[in-house]
């Protein structure tokens, strides 16, 4: 009996040490993403595992750097936070570049660029995206976001008022509810609501630029001290460019060069 | 610690604030207006309407407000595409709006709870009273009126502010149906100054003031009302 505790303590014993050994040789990155779904970026499929676009990139940055990654879902509004407060590594979540989050954290080179789009229903006419165009209208906007920003930098002044979610999905329910006219969003993540059966009286009405907000395109959001995490996220991003792992995984979901300029 | 923000976001504030304040004492008004009637049919019956108040609570207090308040709001939405005329009505700029939602959620969810504290109230009122009110020939309106209501009142009273501090407490989810109350001004700050403590503590500080309030505004009607001996 003695014997067989003592034998069992230090099986225990070696193992936890094992453990604690490899722990430390292959500390993991953590990547942040949204808990809310943002296809075809990211979503969590009907067996519970996280896919997308953004998801295959990730992993093949990590392929690339030899680095384990751990994917870590965070409310989007608490995501920077928790960077700094080192509960992830990076964020890889469609977090546009802005010169507001840089103040903050800082960012890998961009690993794609799309533009921000006005949806609304087919039948209002004469929307073109110009401030007079949303004259009386109610505009919903993800909060948090560059299209935030965006909006109540442009529209403000003409438009009825602006209403702030918390989700992308939410404005999108609130869209087709008729409680709000219009919604400005990412061009790219609006696609899969348009082509859905609720989503066909609804169409961009124009897309947006303004590079002073909307910034350089998508990066990886990276703790402003980690530059060399930020240096291997920049070699991948160039490394899966080049290999065309990035082109073949980009072409399962767009038909378009999603890269931007 | 950084402060510097507060001054910029002070009318936010004072906004949400009332927003926080319209809707918690709108919903308690509203709530009790329906939760003494709820209270009491399940003592004095008729039965059937008793069942009907008492499956009303079950079913108010047995699911999340949060569940009844989105059903609310994106389950209702969601059916106003099916009906076009409803956009032209008087009443789309209500159905349209957030408020009126969080409205309806927290007055269901007071007469619930309430309609609960209510009964009990109603029955602990010593049966000798109500016979000694009848037998000098009141009616049973003056019943209610005179007697039975202020006694159930005194004795719940401590309870009914309980209550209502929980009430208070959950307006923030009146936020995730995007009702700018003053707990989704301390978002937005968080959100936009990326700071957490601070506006966190700042608006925890704004509850406990006002559940201050509450409680020594009763405890101040406590001390008004007459104690039976």
């Amino acid at each position: 009996m003695q014997h067989t505790l003592k034998s069992a303590l230090k099986s225990t014993v070696l193992a936890a040490s094992l453990i604690m050994v490899s722990g430390l040789s292959m500390a993991e990155i953590r990547l942040g993403v949204d808990t809310a779904p943002y296809p075809p970026f990211s979503q969590v499929n009907a067996s519970g595992e996280l896919v997308g676009w953004e998801i295959e990139i990730g992993n093949a940055l990590c392929e690339v750097m030899k680095e384990e990654c751990v994917w870590t879902p965070i409310a989007w509004d608490g995501i920077i936070p928790a960077l700094v407060a080192k509960k992830i590594d990076a964020i890889v979540g469609s977090m546009s570049i802005t010169e507001e989050r840089m103040k903050t954290i800082s960012f890998s080179d961009k690993y794609y660029n799309t533009p921000a789009a006005l949806v609304a229903a087919k039948s209002s006419g004469d929307m073109d995206g110009s401030p007079e165009s949303v004259k009386g209208k109610i505009i919903g906007v993800q909060v948090s976001t560059t299209h935030q920003n965006y909006t109540e930098a442009t529209y403000a002044e003409m438009a009825d008022s602006i209403k702030t979610y918390q989700a992308f999905d939410e404005h999108n329910q609130d869209l087709v509810s008729g409680r709000i006219d219009a919604v400005v969003g990412d061009s790219l993540a609006m696609a899969p609501f348009l082509e859905s059966a609720e989503g066909q009286a609804f169409e961009i009405k124009a897309t947006l630029s303004d590079t002073a907000i909307f910034g350089a395109g998508a990066g990886a959001g990276i703790r402003k001290e980690d530059n060399e995490l930020r240096e291997k996220f920049n070699a991948a991003i160039k490394e899966i460019r080049d290999n065309g792992t990035y082109a073949e995984i980009s072409k399962k979901y767009f038909n378009f060069d999603i890269y931007g300029e | 610690m950084r402060w510097d923000w507060i001054p910029t976001y002070w009318p936010d504030f004072v906004d949400g604030l009332i927003i926080t304040l319209q809707l918690l004492s709108m919903s308690i008004i509203i709530g009790m207006f329906f939760a003494i009637p709820i209270g009491l049919v399940q003592v004095t019956g008729p039965r059937w309407l008793g069942r009907i108040a008492q499956g009303f609570c079950t079913v108010v207090r047995g699911t999340p407000l949060l569940i009844q308040l989105w059903l609310l709001y994106y389950g209702l939405g969601s059916l106003f595409p099916s009906m076009p005329w409803i956009r032209e009505s008087w009443m789309w700029p209500y159905l349209r709006d957030a408020f009126p939602y969080a409205l309806l959620a927290f007055s269901i969810s007071v007469a619930g709870y309430e309609g609960e504290v209510m009964r009990g109230a109603f029955k602990s009122v010593p049966k000798g009273e109500l016979e000694a009110a009848r037998s000098f020939g009141m009616s049973r309106f003056t019943i209610l009126r005179r007697i039975w209501l202020p006694r159930a009142f005194q004795n719940v009273l401590p309870t009914l502010a309980g209550e209502f501090v929980l009430t208070l407490k959950a307006t923030p989810l009146a936020a995730t149906i995007t009702v700018f109350d003053v707990y989704g001004v301390g978002t937005m700050v968080r959100q936009e100054t990326y700071r957490i403590y601070e506006p966190l503590l700042f608006i925890a500080g704004i509850y406990i003031v006002l559940t201050g309030i509450i409680v020594l505004f009763f405890r101040w009607l406590e001390n008004r009302v007459p104690r039976a001996v």
